[in-house]
């Protein structure tokens, strides 16, 4: 079967963890031409609760819908790290929101203060999630730089743009920096 | 052509649209709301009328309506807004007025859970409305086909006179895939042609499978009634005349059954197993059926889009090539009923989840070495 990517991003509802995997998807399927898949789960609730939306990218056709199993897990709040911690594949990549998760001591993670990076940045920590795709972007290389760029811009409310590409710009350049430091 | 990421629900309103629906009357449920959303905002720029009703009840009477009245119409809802229109579905079917109803399909029964996905309704599709009477259902398992298969529905519906049910689910519904869609100038649409002048004609003639129906307001009278009818629409209680009706319109779908049957049939020589499946639970069979046979084992595919009428001729050729026929869905079990009803029981394996879960590609393998 052709390589098949499977990404959860997990937060609380309001996070914007629904639109940062459909942005991410579109990334994929309109600006890289890739195949793509963006599914998503939630509660009753319109903020707060458990939020969670999947993506799988490939170069092939894409079947099962779902994520089986994740090679990349992004949890913003501590709920999402304990419900989805455990759920990346061996060697997969779990990326936390270093300020909002306490990371248990024998769990390997990429610690990011995503919120605080968006907050310091565009002065609005509602861009964290742009902030956790720009940084999930650089560190997997999952859709082009320029893929995400251009999807985020196409999603971005209108006035919202340079922030949007600031907070992108954070992300890339926080985990520049941790590629360095490894 | 371009290529957008977009949701199923999405693409079946987009569909109806190419189709020519220009009515939609409906009540919001989760998680078929989108629908009417993208409907509220694109028909009034087509010349279209959208309204919101008080219940699936009227929803499903105003839609008979508009098309009584000349335009194609639609509906869109799930599980507990399914059941309420179940009486005015039968109506529909009684008096040969053709419609799509679209059924997003949540876990039910009752509330159940609005945003987890089942294929429960499958049984209710064919059967939830009173007494013998003829039904289309249509399943995609994509967002490409929620929007080709929702054409289908409305040219079905209007060359067979026939209520149509896109019968998807919460998966199909609420996925966001690639689609290219096409020039919707470019879209067969079939259209109801009458030919015969006011004086003579007879919206129920028995003569044909399908008499053309005239639109109300354009110089046609007739009557039009739930109760058994005679050729020019007025109750009737004579055999001679409910006999040629019920031949006639319980027999139409099936003696056009291949233009109405839509399914892919996937042979590997040599097989022993099958997988059979529908809507979303299809891309976790092709997912396990590619991995079976990458590890080496013949396996056949089939993937129903009409799920009722049942192909069941395609079905028995499928039971004649193979010892067993594994049939997953989430449910606990409802079209396995129909290919157990034409295979035998004992050839056929189900594979249900009733929990609001996606079936796994791992459930269907498991199931080969059982």
């Amino acid at each position: 079967m052709e390589k098949r990517t499977e990404i959860r991003l997990a937060g609380e509802g309001g996070q914007g963890m629904i639109l940062a995997g459909i942005i991410l998807a579109e990334a994929a399927a309109v600006y890289d031409g890739k195949q793509a898949t963006q599914t998503q789960s939630y509660g009753p609730e319109a903020r707060g609760g458990a939020s969670r939306s999947e993506v799988v990218i490939s170069d092939g056709e894409i079947d099962h819908p779902e994520v089986l199993q994740p090679d990349v897990v992004v949890a913003l709040s501590q709920e999402a790290y304990k419900k989805f911690a455990g759920s990346v594949r061996p060697g997969g990549l779990l990326i936390v929101d270093e300020d909002r998760v306490t990371v248990d001591p024998e769990v390997e993670a990429i610690q990011i203060p995503v919120t605080r990076l968006a907050q310091e940045t565009t002065g609005k920590s509602i861009t964290a999630n742009t902030v956790a795709l720009g940084a999930l972007v650089g560190l997997t290389q999952v859709v082009s730089r320029q893929a995400i760029e251009q999807a985020v811009m196409a999603r971005a409310p209108k006035g919202t743009e340079e922030m949007n590409r600031k907070a992108l710009e954070a992300g890339f350049a926080i985990v520049a920096d941790i590629k360095k430091r490894v | 052509m371009s290529v957008k990421l977009m949701q199923g629900n999405e693409a079946i309103a987009l569909g109806a649209l190419a189709a020519g629906c220009r009515f939609y009357a409906g009540y919001p449920i989760t998680p078929s709301t989108e629908v009417a959303e993208v409907m509220a905002r694109e028909l009034p720029k087509v010349g279209g009328k959208f309204i919101q009703m008080e219940d699936e009840i009227a929803s499903m009477a105003a839609i008979i309506g508009a098309r009584v009245g000349g335009l194609k119409s639609m509906t869109a809802t799930s599980g507990p807004g399914f059941s309420l229109m179940q009486e005015n579905l039968g109506y529909a079917a009684m008096a040969e007025i053709p419609c799509v109803v679209v059924n997003v399909q949540r876990l039910g029964p009752s509330t159940g859970q609005p945003t987890a996905a089942s294929q429960g309704d499958v049984m209710q599709a064919r059967w939830g409305t009173h007494g013998d009477h003829p039904i289309i259902v249509l399943s995609p398992i994509s967002v490409s086909q929620a929007f080709s298969l929702t054409v289908t529905a409305f040219n079905l519906s209007e060359k067979y006179r026939t209520p149509v049910i896109l019968l998807t689910d919460e998966i199909i519904g609420h996925m966001r895939e690639p689609i290219e869609l096409p020039d919707f100038s470019t879209i067969e649409r079939y259209e109801q042609v009458v030919t015969e002048p006011p004086e003579t004609y007879k919206p129920y003639s028995n003569r044909t499978d399908v008499p053309a129906m005239a639109a109300f307001g354009r110089g046609y009278r007739y009557h039009i009634t739930g109760l058994f009818h005679d050729e020019v629409g007025f109750p009737t209680q004579r055999l001679d005349e409910v006999e040629p009706w019920l031949e006639r319109v319980n027999g139409k779908l099936e003696r056009h059954a291949d233009d109405i049957l839509l399914y892919q049939a996937d042979y590997q020589p040599g097989a022993r197993v099958a997988v059979l499946s529908y809507g979303a639970t299809a891309r976790t069979a092709r997912h396990a059926v590619k991995q079976l046979r990458e590890s080496g084992q013949k396996v056949n595919l089939f993937t129903a889009y009409t799920i009722w009428p049942f192909p069941e001729k395609a079905v028995e050729e499928l039971a004649d090539s193979v010892e067993r026929i594994i049939v997953p869905e989430m449910n606990l079990g409802q079209l396995a009923l129909e290919v157990e009803r034409v295979v035998g029981r004992r050839k056929v394996k189900r594979v249900t989840r009733a929990n609001g879960e996606m079936i796994t590609p791992d459930m269907i393998v498991a199931a080969m070495e059982m």
